[in-house]
C-alpha cells in the first residue's frame, strides 16, 4: 500500500502543477492575440469579419495546448494506468 | 462520476456491446437524416418558401460562403465533406440542451473517428483534383530534407484536430458534473451555456480546419503554376 499512496499523491500534485503551468502560456498568448485583434478592427472595422474569423480559428488552436494540459490532469486523475496496475496487482 | 459516455453500456448481448456514444451517435444522425429527408421532401422554387426550407437554405448557403472565403476556390465538391463535418458535430454539440443527453463528441473515440476521416479525405481530395504525382510532390515541396517533417506535421495535426474537439467537450461535461456536486442550481445553467457556445465554436473550427487542411492540398498545383506563368512572362 506504499507504494500506492505514493502514486496517489504524485498523481495529485502533477496534474495540479500541470494544469496550473499549462494554462499560463495559452493565456498570455491569447491576451496577446485578442490584443492585436482588437487593434486590427479598430483600424480597419471594414475587415472585421475576415479578422474575427481568423482569430476563432487562432484562439482555438493556442487553447488546445491548455487543452491538452488538462486532457492530461484529467487521465492523472480518473484513469491513472500505473494507479489501475497496481491497484489491481494489490486486489489479486 | 463518469468523464466519457463510452463508459454506460446500454445494450450488451454476448459480444456486442452498445456504448451510450453509439446510441446518442446513431440518434444524432437519425435526427439529422430524417430531418432534412422531411425537409427537403417537397422543395418549392418559387416565391413561396416553407419555413423550414427556408432554414436550410440559409444553412448551406452559409456554408458555401464560408468554404469559399476560406479555400479561395468553388465550394461544390468540399460542401458535402466539410459541410457534413459541421453539422454533425454542431447538432451533436447543441443537443446537450436535452436532458439525459451525453453528447457522442465527449468521447475520444468519436472525434478520432472524425479527425480520421479528415486523414483520409486529404489525400483523397488532393490526388482527385491534382493527380496523384503533384499531390506526392507537395511532401517534398521546399526540398527532400522536409519528407520526415510533412508526414509527422500530417499525423500530429490528425491527433491535435480529435484531443481538441475532445478535450472542449469533455472539460465542459466534467465542469458541470463537478459544480452541480459542489453549488446546484445556479451555476452549472452558467456553464452549460457556455459549453453550448463552446461547442458551436468547436464545431465551426473543426470545419475550417478540416478545409484548410483540403484546401492546402488541392490549391498547391494551382499556386506551382501561377509561379510558373510569373517566370514565362517575366
Amino acid at each position: 500500500m506504499e507504494g500506492l499512496s505514493l502514486i496517489g499523491m504524485v498523481s495529485v500534485i502533477t496534474a495540479g502543477i500541470t494544469i496550473a503551468i499549462g494554462s499560463i502560456g495559452p493565456a498570455l498568448g491569447e491576451a496577446r492575440a485578442v490584443d492585436r485583434a482588437l487593434a486590427a478592427i479598430a483600424q480597419q472595422p471594414d475587415e472585421s469579419a475576415t479578422i474575427t474569423r481568423t482569430l476563432f480559428v487562432g484562439l482555438a488552436m493556442i487553447e488546445s495546448t491548455a487543452i491538452y494540459c488538462f486532457v492530461v490532469a484529467m487521465i492523472l486523475i480518473f484513469a491513472n494506468p500505473f494507479w489501475n496496475a497496481l491497484s489491481q496487482a494489490a486486489g489479486s | 462520476m463518469t468523464i466519457s459516455p463510452d463508459g454506460i453500456v446500454v445494450f450488451e448481448w454476448g459480444w456486442l456491446r452498445l456504448t451510450a456514444t453509439v446510441v446518442w451517435t446513431w440518434a444524432v444522425m437519425a435526427l439529422m437524416t430524417i430531418g432534412s429527408w422531411l425537409i427537403t421532401r417537397r422543395l418549392q422554387t418559387g416565391t413561396e418558401l416553407s419555413r423550414w426550407q427556408n432554414l436550410v437554405e440559409v444553412i448551406v448557403t452559409g456554408i458555401r460562403d464560408q468554404i469559399r472565403q476560406v479555400s479561395h476556390q468553388e465550394p461544390g465538391g468540399y460542401l458535402p465533406f466539410v459541410g457534413t463535418l459541421f453539422l454533425f458535430i454542431a447538432t451533436a454539440n447543441l443537443l446537450n440542451v436535452v436532458p439525459g443527453y451525453m453528447a457522442p463528441t465527449g468521447s475520444l473515440s468519436t472525434t478520432t473517428a472524425l479527425a480520421i476521416c479528415v486523414f483520409v479525405a486529404v489525400p483523397l481530395y488532393g490526388i482527385v483534383y491534382e493527380g496523384p504525382l503533384a499531390y506526392l510532390r507537395h511532401y517534398v515541396h521546399p526540398t527532400w530534407l522536409m519528407l520526415p517533417f510533412n508526414v509527422i506535421g500530417e499525423i500530429s495535426r490528425t491527433i491535435a484536430l480529435a484531443v481538441r474537439l475532445y478535450g472542449n467537450i469533455m472539460s465542459g461535461t466534467v465542469l458541470v458534473a463537478i459544480l452541480v456536486s459542489l453549488t446546484p442550481y445556479f451555476f452549472p445553467v452558467v456553464m452549460q451555456l457556455l459549453g453550448l457556445l463552446t461547442g458551436m465554436i468547436q464545431a465551426y473550427i473543426f470545419a475550417v480546419l478540416a478545409m484548410v487542411y483540403i484546401a492546402s492540398a488541392t490549391s498547391a498545383h494551382e499556386r506551382q503554376r501561377a509561379e510558373d506563368d510569373d517566370g514565362d512572362s517575366s
